[in-house]
């Protein structure tokens, strides 16, 4: 009896370790920073087709110290299961004057309204952003990057996973290496 | 001599005391936070825009302690799938610090008629057309048109505090408000 009393003890409280380890790697992974794998030719010259491993940290756009150039994670407003990387080009009040490039060179102009923000790939000629689906929502942004880690053996590792060989991926060269986000 | 010793030996147990407290305290900070954060968290209603359902009197002498105090649970986040009548808990578009709490009328696809301008919306993809329950003093989708589903922080479930209103929260259905396409 005495016997099962303390193994039920040490269960417990390796449960409670574990549960401890559990708990602080969710609150690091959602208040502080974590990881990110990214891909997709929207924002090409600065970030790679695949391969690039994201620093993105929570506490900015908590206290409202994201402004216009800074790289964002935004949940996006077309289907909430997907994050989308995008540029934040205004916040409320500015006025935006943007141009979609199948459209013929027609420029358009609009005022952010109230809590929302403008957000735009800097890839302009594949980037599905603010211009398809107008300002979003502060609220939607969850992070903002400032750290990009790109490894060749990474990049192979995703080109095999996750894209077709139609992607033009033998023309392109990479920028290598580590970098700040600006 | 001894004195000294017995001094030293009691500083240092206060002071293992203090630190497992510490030590509790800030596991249990970060269990609660987690939990609060993927599993359901408690969150009191403020206003009478869903009076019938939430805050049915409002009692000014009481103050917030007569607030209703909702369950929300954050399961529903994870695929984002909602149904018509769902009691929700969500940032308010325009500033994202506000919370509000109102009901889901339309999901995407719906054709949602507004009774005050007489217009027919089309849900967009990926939105949801909320209004409280209480139409005559509510801000909801009739004022700032359909929200990003992913503004959404959770489901309401249950009504805990007050303790004689502890009850499970219905979806109700507008039938006639929604068509789908």
């Amino acid at each position: 009896m005495r016997r099962w009393g303390l193994l039920a003890k040490e269960a417990l409280s390796q449960t409670l370790t574990f549960a401890r380890f559990f708990c602080l790697f969710h609150v690091t992974n959602h208040y502080l920073w974590s990881p990110t794998l990214v891909f997709g030719p929207s924002m090409l010259p600065t970030l790679n087709l695949t391969g690039d491993v994201i620093l993105a940290e929570y506490v900015s756009h908590r206290v409202g110290r994201v402004g216009p150039g800074d790289i964002v994670f935004v949940r996006s407003p077309v289907d909430p299961n997907k994050i989308v990387t995008k540029r934040i080009v205004g916040v409320e009040g500015d006025r935006v004057t943007y141009f979609k490039p199948r459209n013929g060179d027609t420029c358009h102009t609009v005022v952010v309204p109230k809590g929302h923000v403008w957000i735009q790939g800097d890839n302009l000629y594949a980037s599905r952003d603010s211009r398809q689906f107008g300002p979003v929502p502060y609220g939607l942004i969850e992070g903002k990057a400032f750290f990009r880690y790109f490894h060749p053996l990474l990049y192979l590792l995703v080109t095999e996973v996750q894209l077709k060989p139609d992607m033009g991926l033998g023309r392109r060269s990479f920028s290598h290496g580590l970098n700040w986000l600006e | 001599m001894c004195r000294c010793i017995l001094g030293e030996i009691s500083n240092m147990a206060a002071h293992n005391f203090l630190w497992s407290l510490t030590k509790n305290c800030f596991t249990f900070g970060l269990i609660g936070l987690t939990v609060s954060d993927r599993y359901a968290s408690i969150v009191p209603v403020r206003g009478s825009s869903m009076s019938p359902t939430f805050n049915p009197t409002t009692d000014s002498f009481m103050g917030s302690l007569s607030d209703d105090h909702v369950l929300m649970e954050k399961f529903c986040l994870q695929k984002y799938k909602f149904s018509h009548g769902d009691v929700i808990v969500f940032c308010s578009p325009s500033n994202h610090k506000e919370k509000h709490v109102k009901r889901i009328i339309g999901l995407p696809g719906d054709w949602i008629g507004t009774p005050m301008t007489n217009d027919v919306v089309k849900v967009p993809n990926g939105h949801c057309w909320v209004e409280g329950d209480n139409p005559s003093s509510s801000l909801d989708s009739r004022s700032f048109g359909p929200i990003p589903l992913g503004l959404v922080k959770g489901r309401v479930t249950h009504i805990l505090w007050p303790p004689q209103r502890v009850r499970h929260v219905e979806r109700k259905n507008h039938q006639n408000r929604h068509s789908p396409s």
